[in-house]
Formats: C-alpha cells, structure tokens, sequence
C-alpha cells in the first residue's frame, strides 16, 4: 500500500513539475525606485534585482547580469504585487447552489485563464487573486488561488500550484435565501445556518471513524469487512478538521461571526478567514483572538439588510484590535483598484502607510497561507511586483507595470486597445454591457435557475 | 512627510472624539445655523484662483464675503490657519434619499410601475433622514442630483441640498425629466437576449418614445389653443419640456446610442442633458459638436466592451472635455455617494486632470443644471455650501474638517462615526465581566 502511495505521490509530483515547467519566470533589475516592501519599511532610491521569478538582491547600484533587462524607475514607487483575498474574477461559474453543503466543489476546474478580468486586475497591479466559490452555499466549494499569468490557454498555469488548499463557507442571507426561501429546505434561519454546519462536521467525523474502523480491520486476517462509501464532501469536511484546509466564510453580521467562532472553538479548527464581515468591529477582540482575521470591504454597506449597520471605520477597528485585516474586492471592478480601497482606512481611521498597504498584501498573503511566497518585497520572495506613478495610496496613483514572477504581464506604455486572448465565436459582434457593474458582482452569480420564483428581483441582491 | 503625516493621524486621532462633538449624555448636535468666520484658509474658489490666507463670512446663509482682514463682528470664529476652503461639491447623479436598503424592495422609490411616468417626482420621496445623507455630506458631497429610473420616462428628477428636515428645505432649484433613451446594448451579464432581439426591442421602444413625444406635442398645442383637455398627468409634464419649462436628462450610453439621441434631439429645440454615456469618448466630437453637456460616471467602473482599453472608463470624461463637451461627474449611487471626490480623482489622473476634475463637481454641473448663480464656486453672494478640509478633498488621506450646507454647519458625525467611536475600544473587551 505504501509504495503505492509513492508512486502515486511521484506521478502526481511529476503533473505538477510538468504543469509548472510551462510557468515562465523572468529576470529583471528595476533601479532607483522608492521601494515599499511592506514588512521591511521603505527603501529610498533602491534597486531590486530578479532572477528566474525571485527577488535575489535589494539595494543601491546594482548591477544587470548579462541578459538581463534594466527598468528605470526613478521618480516611481515599487510595491509587492497586490493580493485580493477574495474574487471571482478567472472563474467560468460561481456557484453550485444545488445543496447547502458542497465541499467537493473545486473552483480549480473553472478557473478561465482568458478572462478579461485578469488582465484588467494586472492593469491595477493585482499578481494573486482568491478565486472563489460562491455564498450561495453555508459550505461551498474549494477555492483556487490564482496567480495572473496573463496569456496562458492553460488553466493549470494560472493556478497557484502550491497555495494551501481553502474553501468557502457563507452565512446569512444568501444561504437562507436560495436554500430556506428557495427551496424549503435548512437552513431558513440563523439557526439553520450553525445546525448544517455542525451537522456537517459531526457526520464527518463519523466518516473518518468508519473509515478508521475499517482500516484498522482490514488488516486482521481472514477480514471481510467492506470499505465505507467514499464521500468527497465528507472527506473534505475531515479535512477542514484535520487543518488540512483554511475556511474562508462570508459573514456580515457579528451574531453570525461569533457563532462560528464558537463552531471552530468546539471542533477545534484554528484556520478560519472572515469574508465580508462588515460587523467584524463588533466582535473585533474575539476575531483577533480565535481566527486568522477578517478580509473586508472598503466601504460597502446597506445594499442589503444584513449590511446596514456597517462602518467604514470597519478594517480600522479591526486592525487596531489587532485583528489580521485584509482589504478585498469580491468585483471584477473594485480588484482594479484595490490600492485606492486600502488607501480609503486612512480617511476612515487614519491607518499609517505601512497597515494600509500590509492590508492588500502581506495581511491577505497569511489569510491565503502564502506569505513565505508572496505578499512583501524581500530576498527569496517570488517577484510578483507593481511599479507606480504617486504613491500607490494616493487618489491620483496610476499603476505603470505589473510583474508575476519576474515577468512583466502589464505595461501601460504598451497596453493595445483590444488585450483579448480569445475571442467566443458568439461573441464576434462584440456585446456591448451597459451598466457593466453588474456583471462586477458575481459572488451570487449561477443561482438564477433555481429561483424563477423571485422573477429576477433575486438577482439583484448582490454579495 | 511620513512623520509629519503620521503626527497628524495621531492627533487627529486624539481629537475625534472632541471633533465630534464633546456629547453629553443625552445630548443631540444638530446643524446650526449662524453667523460664521472661516477665518486664514487656502481658499480654492474654483472660478477665481486659489488665494492664500483668505477668509470666508458667512451669514443668512450666504457667503457674504471672500477676503483677508475680515472683521468678525459678532460672527463665531473658526481659524482655518493651514487648512483649505473648497465649494460644496456636487454629485450630478445619484439615488440618494430614494432608496434605503437597495435589496429591501419597501424602501427602494426610485423607480415605479409604467413605462411612462415623467410626472413622478423624486423630490417627494426624498427621505431626509436616511442614513445615507449624513454619511455623505461629512465627505464634502453637499449637493446632488437625485433621479428617478425604470422606464422610458421614469419621473422627474430634483437637485437636493444634504442638510433640512422636509424634501422642500433640501431642495436645490433645479428639476428636470428623465428618459432612458432606447437602448441596442445589454443591460449586463444577465441579459440573455439574442442579438436580434435587442435590436428589435430597441427598435421597438424609440418607435414609441416617438409616438409619445408627438403626443405630448399635440397635447401642449391643444392646451395653447385653449382647449379643454382631459387629466393626462404625464403629458402636462412632458409638455414642460417641449416648451422649454423642464430640461431633459438623457441618459445614454452606448455609442451609437448616443448618435442616436443626438439625431432625436436634433431640431427638437428642447433643453437637453446627456447622462451616463459610458461610451461618450468613442463619438466625443459629435456630442461636443451638438453642444450637448453631459453628467457622466460613475468613473470607477468596468469598460463597456471586452475589447476596450481597461481604463476606458477612467479615461471618458478627459476625453470628453478634451473634445470640447462640458462634463459634470456622477457616481450613479445611492449609499456610497460620498466616493465622489474618488472619482473625480481617477477622472484627474487618467486625462482630465486635477483643475478640470474639481470644476466637474462643482462649478460645471452648477453650470449645466442652470445654478451657478448660487453654487460651484467660493463667491460671494452664492450659497453657503462649502467644506474645510485638510487638504485636497479628493485625497482618501485627506480629512473633512467643517461642512455648511445653506449657511448650516453640519455635525462631523454619523452612524459610521458613532459606531467607530463606540467599538474602537469594546468594553467589555475580550472576556466577559
């Protein structure tokens, strides 16, 4: 059995090394830019050199290795490439809202390495996006964290290959919503909402005893015993108790929140991100104490009930309980200009440079389990960067070029009117989407099926 | 600069709660009105320079007197020494006051059943109390245009002035009729319809937007020559605007719409404004050379095509202007009005530039909506609506320190503000008592 497995584990090892050979990764030395590495303050006039998609030397005059390319960027700023901790954009669909729990979803076999929004994303300097299922579900699929290799046909070469294993869970009224209202069944309620999910993991954990069980009898002689039923979705469920997979669970309001505080406390799971959580001020101390954080909005608030009572002062409070915090987008629109969103927690509670920038790189980078990788320009960090014009948290600041891994996937002096990959043979003449915002928000995009009933009014209700 | 920004954060920090209003228990800040000395500003006049250690009288809710050397007499003094003095600014179209909690269907009034309704009137739904206007007034945003929508002729849209306890104490002078001109584009992802079948329905819809102008032509000749006529609410007011009484919001986007609209409106001899025109800078010289002005925005928004440039939207209203077509800023909003000064801010970066940016939320869409006699600039004689900020407003980093509204000076608070000041430091914290 054991060798099995390694080979198993040397084929599947071998798929990888395969699907990341076809990754390009760039060498490039960008001089005399007004550097922000986010963990290790601001270097003035600095270089910062690459070699096969790593950061390998920061500092004053610096040298270009034979063959490799020289950026000037006097008079420019330079800061880790932008990380949206919470996104649909490259994904095909967004929800599979057929059952409140749907842990064998893979958001992985969606992913659209030609979407238009990944290039837009680069334009505002985004290298890593959470891309992830939808809220239409309490457990919803797994999510993939993609990185914007821009141009690949192949979806492997987007996906960030060795990024943790995350997976979405949603509370409130979507779930109670396409579930409770739309199809009569739990969750209707709050209650609904913390009964599916310890039901959940109950009968997980009766999953893995069968399978236990059974492991420890099939190795008696003469043993007969059938193997359980395999279950991808209990199987994944096992493996969020086993802290094998971060949950990243859309929330809004702080009776939620604290009662899944209270469902992780029980089951002992430690890795738990806040999505939305626009209440997360209220309950700012018990976030700090038992999760890996919040990831929120800017600014959004009352489009729906259960935000109504928010504040912009959110991510300030957070922070300031010392809560993880990240600033995200969950629109194809807000993730181009997530750098002016995190600027937004200095007219909402004045944060320092250093904590609004940190809050749309190195915050979401330990949110995603990829902060030894990304998320800071230091020595050994993979070279996901953004040069800009202004301070990348003024209004005024306007992203020049975006590198992922040393390679430079946007330049606005080389940007050509029409970036299409691929265009859809239904798409020749070109649809024109007015009031394209719409299409921004995605994160209950797929259910409209299941609920003719709602006439469309459903769909309006966003987030 | 860090330091000097971070001392400032830091004190400004210390002084929120005293900023906010030192309250006791019990105690309510309202707006007051008043005799007021804005004393040592920069003041950004918007029409007449930017004047260094100027002060601004305000009193009957006008801006009585720009100058140095202003005496106070009786007025109460606020030293402005580093800070600056901007005109109110000015969304040129927004939801604000229509609607509460947008997937809450009982309190969403913008838009009403009938494809025809210009007599509908955004000024009486207008809630001064929602919880949205003291969120954007304390971001400089102190007046906007608040439209209805919907249908071909959804109602009648009204400028309101974010401070007043009645819809006719907010108004702000100006009201005009909407219409969503026929559209051959796609109302977003989730518009199915086959490529024929929008060209059929918009076909459809200008065919009947043409046949209920000239009915309201017929019914408003019939009115001149005397006859007696039957209650028809929505050609009375359709009627305003052929005689020139009302001016018309347009509100188109796509490209050859908006060739569309120019032709329409052509000889009609009516007073026209474009909205929205998403795609204004693909046939921006057609729109200048009809001399049409435009609101346009929101600016932070995705290209119209997936072929576009990703800043094209960025990027419209500079080309606009460059074109020759005076241009106003909207964010097309309800609860998040107050990022105007954002847009207008990307606008700046990507093209317009930053003078041209802050006249098209001020003194531009005064100008278009007909009011620049008592809005858009730090003159005397106007309206005492202007803000007091830290710096350039459209800066995030920026604090707004005082907002008047009509000579009112509004409480720096609000239900954000309040709960910030409530959950910053929880008590009790962690544990429980």
């Amino acid at each position: 059995m054991k060798k099995h497995i390694y080979l198993i584990a040397a084929f599947l090892g071998l798929g990888v090394g395969i699907s990341q050979a076809q990754v390009q990764k760039g060498s490039v030395l960008i001089k005399n830019a007004t550097v922000l590495t986010v963990t290790k303050g601001n270097l003035e006039s600095s270089d910062v050199l690459v070699q096969n998609g790593i950061i390998i030397q920061l500092g004053k005059n610096l040298t270009a290795p034979a063959g490799v390319n020289t950026i000037d960027a006097s008079g420019k700023y330079l800061m880790p490439g932008i990380i949206d901790a919470h996104s649909h954009v490259g994904l095909d669909v967004v929800n599979e809202a057929s059952a409140p729990i749907t842990s064998e979803i893979r958001m992985k076999d969606v992913v659209n390495p030609t979407d238009m929004g990944i290039y837009r994303a680069l334009a505002g300097g985004v290298t890593v996006s959470h891309a992830m299922h939808g809220s239409a579900n309490v457990v919803g699929g797994q999510n993939a964290t993609l990185k914007h290799r821009w141009g690949s046909m192949d979806p492997a070469d987007i996906i960030m290959q060795d990024a943790p294993r995350t997976i979405k869970f949603a509370l409130g009224e979507n779930p109670t919503r396409v579930h409770g209202r739309g199809n009569g069944i739990q969750p209707r309620s709050r209650m609904g909402v913390e009964a599916v999910i310890r039901n959940g993991f109950n009968e997980a954990i009766q999953y893995k005893k069968a399978w236990e069980t059974y492991q420890l009898a099939k190795n008696q002689k003469g043993n007969t015993t059938p193997p359980p039923a395999y279950s991808e979705r209990l199987q994944t469920l096992a493996d969020i108790l086993d802290g094998k997979i971060i949950i990243h669970c859309h929330s809004y309001r702080a009776d939620e929140i604290y009662m899944l505080i209270n469902v992780i406390k029980d089951f002992n799971i430690k890795k738990v991100v806040f999505q939305h959580t626009n209440e997360g001020f209220k309950v700012a101390p018990e976030i700090a104490e038992y999760t890996m954080g919040a990831s929120v909005f800017a600014d959004w608030w009352a489009y729906k009930m259960e935000v109504y009572y928010s504040t912009a002062f959110n991510a300030a409070i957070l922070q300031k309980n010392g809560a993880l915090t990240s600033i995200n987008s969950d629109s194809a629109e807000l993730i181009r200009h997530l750098y002016h969103e995190a600027a937004k927690t200095q007219r909402y509670g004045g944060l320092t440079d250093e904590e609004a920038l940190a809050m749309i790189t190195i915050n979401p980078a330990k949110q995603l389990g990829i902060e030894d990788k990304v998320g800071s320009i230091e020595v050994g960090k993979q070279a996901d960067l953004v040069i800009f014009e202004g301070h990348p948290l003024s209004s005024y600041a306007v992203p020049q070029m975006t590198f992922v891994d040393g390679v430079k996937y946007f330049d606005i002096k080389k940007d050509n009117n029409d970036q299409r990959q691929w265009v859809a043979a239904t798409e020749m003449v070109e649809p024109i989407f007015l009031r394209a915002n719409e299409e921004a928000h995605r994160c209950m995009q797929d259910v409209d099926a299941y609920f003719e009933a709602f006439q469309g009014a459903f769909l309006k209700e966003k987030h | 600069m860090n330091r000097m920004y971070k001392t400032f954060c830091a004190l400004l920090l210390a002084l929120l709660p005293v900023v906010a209003m030192a309250q006791i228990d019990g105690e309510f800040v309202k707006p007051r009105n008043g005799k007021f000395l804005l004393k040592n500003a920069t003041v950004v006049t918007v029409t007449k320079g930017t004047l260094a250690n100027t002060s601004v009288l305000l009193e009957n809710g006008k801006i009585s007197k720009v100058g140095t050397n202003l005496s106070s007499d009786g007025a109460e003094v606020i030293d402005c020494t580093g800070l600056f003095i901007y005109p109110g600014i000015i969304d040129g179209g927004t939801r604000l006051g229509l609607v509460e909690v947008s997937s809450v269907p009982e309190t969403v009034d913008y838009a009403d059943v009938g494809n025809v309704t210009p007599n509908m009137q955004a000024l009486t739904t207008v809630n001064p109390n929602s919880e949205a206007i003291g969120v954007t007034r304390v971001s400089g945003v102190t007046t906007v245009l608040t439209v209805p929508s919907g249908g071909l002729f959804p109602g009648t849209a009204a400028l309101i002035n974010l401070n007043g306890y009645t819809p006719d104490q907010m108004y702000g002078g100006f009201k005009a009729v909407a219409m969503i001109f026929p559209s051959s584009g796609r109302r977003g992802r989730f518009d199915r319809r086959s490529d024929e079948d929008v060209k059929k329905d918009g076909e459809k819809a200008l065919k009947e937007a043409n046949d209920i102008w000239d009915n309201a032509k017929s019914y408003l000749e019939l009115k001149k020559s005397g006859a007696t006529l039957a209650y028809f609410p929505e050609m009375e007011q359709l009627s305003k605007v052929i005689s020139g009484e009302l001016p018309l919001l347009i509100e188109v986007n796509a490209a050859s719409d908006i060739q569309q609209a120019i032709k329409w409106v052509e000889g009609k001899n009516i007073k026209v404004i474009f909205t929205g025109v998403a795609e204004g800078w693909r046939v921006a010289d057609e729109i200048a050379k009809a001399k049409i002005p435009v609101v346009t925005g929101p600016v932070q928004e995705l290209p119209t095509r997936s072929s576009d440039r990703y800043d094209a939207p960025y990027a419209n209203a500079g080309l606009l202007a460059k074109a020759g077509v005076k241009v106003a800023l909207r964010t097309d909003d309800e609860e998040n009005v107050r990022n105007l000064p954002f847009h207008a801010a990307f606008a700046a970066a990507y093209g317009l530039g930053k003078e041209e940016a802050l006249k098209a939320v001020t003194i531009n869409p005064a100008e278009i909506f007909g009011v620049a006699d008592q809005y858009g600039s730090v003159e005397a004689g106007k309206r005492a609506n202007l803000i007091v900020s830290t710096g350039d407003p459209f800066e995030t980093r920026s604090q707004i320190m005082h907002v008047f509204i009509d000579g009112y000076r509004i409480p720096m608070s609000n239900r954000h503000i309040r709960l910030y000041q409530e959950f910053l430091e929880r008590s009790p914290g962690l544990k429980a008592n």
